[in-house]
């Protein structure tokens, strides 16, 4: 049972710090732009079919690793510039609804780009060496790219933190999220601090896109729309906007949805006599084996819930929330 | 005055006549594929005139829409199948639904389906209602946001509810009743209704709220209630669409119904204009007409994706080059066509109000 709750745990931490790594990257450009950039999932799925170009190159992790995340900013950076500048200051739904349409368009692009290579959609994706097998702990065993999922996750997480407070560019970027008429009054180049929070989302989702690609096996143009959801969701119940909201959000989603699937069945694996049997039923009832195929509604319900009780999120503040 | 509304009649009258005789050509001319593509042409014009009231005309988007589509045509299509098939296809319906067939006829005229269409339509409007009561005190972004995941929550449940919906599997066996002359007939009412809600006290407090919610509320405006209306008849019209197609395409599962479908109706939507009833009516033949071209491309080519590479594009231009759309919140007056000075003097006079997405 220890050992049970361990792994969760484990699965737990590094579920939050992928949908943490998203989830920066959608509340940086909120923040600045109030933009829902529903196109940021695409640009994990970006990653992960120049990741399985590299690897199948023959390329190694530390070479393959800048250039999957450099081709991803690139991308990033080209989807502001062409499709979100154009329409700055256009309404919210406008600017929400053509990042739908951007992620249509990098989608069908990637599946039109397999059909080309007479490659099929769906592809397993090759795991580099240095992801694939299992940590062994005493008598647990954890996978590696779980492990490595929330180490990668922290230590970016750090230094994105580190760069927003340390450096004039972070420093400007906060400005330009407090209030952009006047980040402009006192010289920030506004343009420039954009195209700096879409880099780095960019990099980030590169590199949860990497790893959320080890974790599933497999690949598909189709691939980012799931995760860019559960991103928005932790971003929302954080506190939108904030970059710091986002990360706690990113691990209560994580928690909240690895609960689900474990307490799904928790009935079966308690061994019997070891609980009275009116609890054991009750289990049974109320946390049924196929409760963890609700774990995509469970979990919208409850960002519903934030929305009408707390839009601020955690750790968002009232002014930050959407009255229009 | 009489007169006058009779030549103000004149003008819908001799559309409805002129397209009612074109129906019939087609059907008669035995043209299966025509016939589709019309059937497809109205049954999207019914969810964009639909979306355009709930989100058009409030400017409270709902992506959720597609998932009122999806309940109406489960619901429909158990309804009317066949107590033989009920058996062998879903066993482990209860018992008080497993006897329900409604599969009458009334002479030719399948009144079974009308009334499974109409049932399935209610029972989606009173979950609409519960929905919206909640959702629609967001705005902008939120409430779009809101709506996407009733979408999720209904595809999962749609998966998950085995007994009534044979989960991930294919739900086939559906009877083809849908027809042209259905299809036509909910259309005129769809734009009746539609037309006469933008018409209303109640449309105009839509609207009104829409431009400037402050304003509009500062003057007495109520805003809660107006986009309720909006947002359950149109869930109404949504389901009705739903069971017109789940009746015209007879096998499918919940996939069908999910973002790629959200995301064209949202096209023909904006393209046309949010808030015309007619520029809605354009929005779809256009893009019914162009995907259908593009999909002969695809066949062709063999470059699938390259249709909805194509819309994505024009969405995206049409968002920054002519963010209104084809006619905006404008309309074409048909009502003015037998009036003297015809359409061209009737456009002039309508005021163009400040349209904004």
């Amino acid at each position: 049972m220890t050992e049970y709750a361990i792994q969760q745990v484990v699965n737990a931490l590094s579920a939050g710090s992928l949908y943490a790594l998203m989830a920066v990257g959608l509340a940086m450009v909120f923040g600045i732009l109030r933009l829902i950039n529903f196109a940021h999932g695409d640009l994990m799925m970006i990653a992960a079919y120049v990741a399985v170009f590299c690897i199948g190159a023959g390329l190694s992790l530390l070479v393959s690793l800048p250039i999957i995340v450099g081709a991803t900013v690139v991308v990033g950076l080209l989807m502001e510039r062409v499709a979100y500048r154009p329409i700055r200051g256009a309404p919210d739904v406008a600017v929400l609804l053509s990042s739908f349409a951007v992620g249509q368009i990098l989608q069908n692009g990637t599946l039109l780009a397999t059909r080309l290579v007479d490659k099929p959609q769906l592809i397993a994706f090759p795991s580099p060496e240095a992801l694939s097998g299992v940590v062994t702990l005493g008598t647990i065993t954890i996978p590696k790219v779980n492990v490595a999922s929330f180490v990668v996750g922290l230590l970016l997480l750090g230094l994105l933190t580190l760069f927003v407070t340390r450096t004039d560019l972070g420093l400007s970027m906060r400005a330009t999220a407090e209030d952009v008429p006047a980040a402009r009054l006192v010289g920030i180049n506004v343009n420039r601090v954009v195209a700096t929070a879409f880099a780095i989302g960019s990099a980030l989702a590169a590199v949860a896109g990497l790893l959320y690609s080890v974790q599933a096996g497999q690949i598909n143009p189709y691939m980012g729309f799931t995760p860019v959801l559960k991103a928005f969701i932790a971003a929302v119940i954080g506190g939108f906007g904030s970059i710091s909201g986002a990360v706690v959000g990113g691990f209560v989603l994580g928690f909240l949805e690895v609960l689900v699937t474990a307490l799904s069945g928790i009935g079966d694996l308690i061994p019997a006599g070891s609980v009275p049997p009116d609890v054991l039923g009750f289990l049974h009832q109320w946390l049924p084996a196929g409760l963890a195929s609700w774990r995509d509604a469970i979990v919208f319900v409850v960002l519903i819930v934030v929305l009408l009780v707390r839009p601020q999120g955690i750790l968002g503040r009232r002014d930050r929330t959407d009255e229009g | 005055m009489t007169g006058d509304r009779l030549r103000r009649a004149g003008g819908p009258g001799a559309v409805i006549l002129l397209v009612s005789a074109g129906l019939a050509v087609l059907e008669a001319s035995g043209q299966a594929f025509w016939q589709g593509l019309a059937i497809n042409l109205g049954i999207f014009t019914i969810l964009t005139l639909a979306l355009n009231l709930t989100s058009g005309f409030t400017g409270v988007f709902s992506l959720g829409q597609i998932g009122f589509m999806a309940l109406g045509a489960y619901v429909s299509a158990i309804l009317t199948l066949p107590v033989g098939l009920k058996d062998a296809y879903l066993s482990d319906l209860p018992d008080w639904l497993a006897g329900v067939h409604l599969d009458q006829m009334a002479g030719p005229v399948p009144i079974g389906f009308l009334g499974a269409t109409v049932v399935a339509a209610l029972l989606v409007t009173a979950i609409a209602w519960l929905v919206g009561r909640v959702l629609m005190r967001l705005s902008g972004h939120f409430v779009a946001v809101a709506t996407l995941g009733f979408l999720v929550i209904v595809r999962v449940v749609l998966f998950n509810a085995d007994t009534f919906t044979r989960g991930s599997r294919t739900f086939s066996n559906v009877t083809p009743n849908t027809n042209l002359w259905w299809v036509w007939i909910w259309l005129l009412v769809v734009v009746y209704v539609v037309w006469r809600v933008k018409r209303s006290p109640v449309g105009r407090e839509m609207l009104a709220q829409r431009e400037d919610r402050l304003a509009a509320q500062a003057i007495g405006v109520r805003v809660l209630d107006p986009r309720l209306v909006a947002f359950v008849i149109g869930a109404f019209f949504s389901s009705v669409a739903g069971s017109l197609y789940a009746h015209f395409i007879t096998s499918f599962s919940p996939t069908v119904f999910y973002f790629d479908l959200t995301f064209r109706v949202i096209t023909m939507l904006v393209i046309g204009g949010m808030g015309s009833v007619s520029g809605s009516i354009l929005g779809a033949i256009g893009i019914v007409g162009l995907t259908e071209v593009l999909r002969r491309v695809e066949d062709a080519t063999l470059l699938y994706g390259l249709s909805q590479i194509v819309l994505a594009v024009i969405f995206i231009v049409v968002i920054t080059v002519r963010r209104d759309g084809l006619l905006g919140q404008r309309e074409i007056p048909l009502d003015r066509l037998f009036l003297r000075g015809g359409l061209r003097r009737a456009a002039a006079t309508v005021p163009e109000a400040d349209q904004r997405l």
